[in-house]
């Protein structure tokens, strides 16, 4: 599914990572391990196609169109959880009834807030709104940046669990997490330690 | 048909966030009706001297507004991430920045399209002149929100992007200020001016055509870095 070939980062003067390569297919979890800027988030955005200034082959097997959780949420202020989710859902083109959205919503323990402003939810709320895109499309990848920050151990639980029954489905998730999840995690990175 | 959907889509989500934000749009409003209304309190309202001077007035003021709500354009998205899952999402983003850029007219341009007969009247343009000032100005605001779209994506990245969008962009407004103000004074003065009218169709075609690919280029710039 994901082939990376000889990755080399370099930013500020300082080598990320050099020569990394890795494979990992359907049904695997990789995990990227590091210190506050060993290069987590670079190497994520690296294998999601959002930086470019780097050395080395990324080869998705085929056009996956990764679904990617980062630092920013991505979630508008000024529009309410459902309409966030149904311009996710319009973005990578899926055809999603209100039923649909409401149990996203459920999944995250977000219903009765679905017509309210995403601005006047909470930090941790908001992030709900955000990972709700992975109860609700069906993408076969997932890149996750932190996934777990602002989210209390019931979400963490529901997020987790949604995450096996994702491997168990044959998709694959890469993450990068202070974290440690619950589950084996079929693959390992650590950044900064050579 | 999915291009016509996202499209859609797009002028939806960015009209609903306008309608619940709507100082943003609001204030350029304001910014041009306070700008044109200055000028006759400034020169005097001798009719000849304002009929003489209007077309120049009016024109310059709403190449100014469209320049102070064209900044915000990109930013909100880009500030909160939505560029970056548009950028990853399956449809081309040259079609969400037109469908951006559409929106972007109905909140800016047209409502000063609209407004711009009572300047007329203001400034005692004859019925000829202020209808040839409405079709000009149908032509020409989206081009000025297309080119300005180019300035909005390429100063994204930058912390204070605002003046330098005005500097890189306001060259490129010269000769839509040249055509609209010799079509208007044409049209006051009871001459033909549909050499002027083709020419900002044509400037409208081109734009429409080009300054979305220029703007897509200067987004994945400012995202993938």
């Amino acid at each position: 599914m994901l082939q990376a070939e000889n990755l080399t980062c370099e930013r500020n003067r300082q080598v990320l990572f050099q020569e990394l390569s890795f494979t990992c297919g359907p049904g695997e979890t990789l995990a990227i391990n590091g210190a506050n800027g060993a290069g987590k988030t670079t190497l994520l955005r690296i294998l999601a196609g959002l930086y470019e200034d780097y050395e080395g082959d990324v080869d998705w097997q085929l056009e996956e169109y990764p679904m990617y959780v980062g630092h920013k949420s991505g979630v508008k202020d000024l529009l309410t959880p459902y309409e966030n989710l149904s311009w996710a859902a319009e973005l990578y083109n899926c055809d999603i009834t209100r039923e649909e959205l409401e149990e996203a919503l459920q999944a995250v323990a977000l219903r009765g807030n679905e017509d309210v402003n995403c601005g006047a939810l909470s930090q941790g709320q908001r992030k709900r709104v955000c990972l709700a895109r992975l109860f609700l499309l069906d993408n076969p990848v997932w890149i996750l940046d932190e996934p777990f920050s602002a989210i209390d151990t019931k979400g963490v639980e529901i997020l987790e669990a949604r995450m096996l029954q994702h491997i168990d489905a044959g998709g694959l998730v890469i993450m990068a997490s202070h974290q440690p999840v619950s589950f084996a995690c079929s693959q390992i990175i650590n950044l900064g330690s050579s | 048909m999915s291009a016509i959907r996202i499209l859609l889509a797009t002028i939806h989500r960015d009209l609903l966030i306008h309608c619940r934000r709507p100082a943003d749009i609001l204030n350029p409003l304001m910014f041009f009706l306070m700008v044109v209304a200055l000028f006759p309190l400034g020169i005097g309202a001798a009719p000849a001297v304002l009929t003489e001077i209007a077309a120049g007035v009016i024109w310059v003021a709403v190449l100014l507004s469209t320049l102070l709500s064209i900044d915000v354009m990109f930013r909100g998205d880009f500030d909160d991430g939505s560029i970056e899952q548009i950028v990853l999402g399956r449809h081309p983003l040259i079609l969400v920045i037109f469908g951006k850029s559409i929106a972007q007219w109905l909140v800016s341009g047209l409502p000063m399209t609209i407004m711009s007969p009572v300047f007329g009247l203001m400034f005692h343009l004859n019925a000829g002149g202020i209808l040839a000032l409405v079709i000009a100005l149908l032509l020409a605001t989206p081009v000025m929100i297309l080119l300005g779209s180019i300035g909005a994506a390429l100063t994204l990245g930058l912390k204070n992007g605002g003046v330098l969008t005005a500097i890189v962009i306001l060259p490129l407004y010269i000769p839509l200020l040249i055509l609209g103000t010799s079509l208007v004074d044409n049209a006051i003065a009871g001459l033909e001016y549909t050499g002027q009218l083709l020419w900002l169709g044509a400037l409208l075609a081109i734009s429409t055509g080009f300054a979305p690919l220029a703007a897509v280029a200067g987004l994945k710039i400012a995202v993938k870095c």
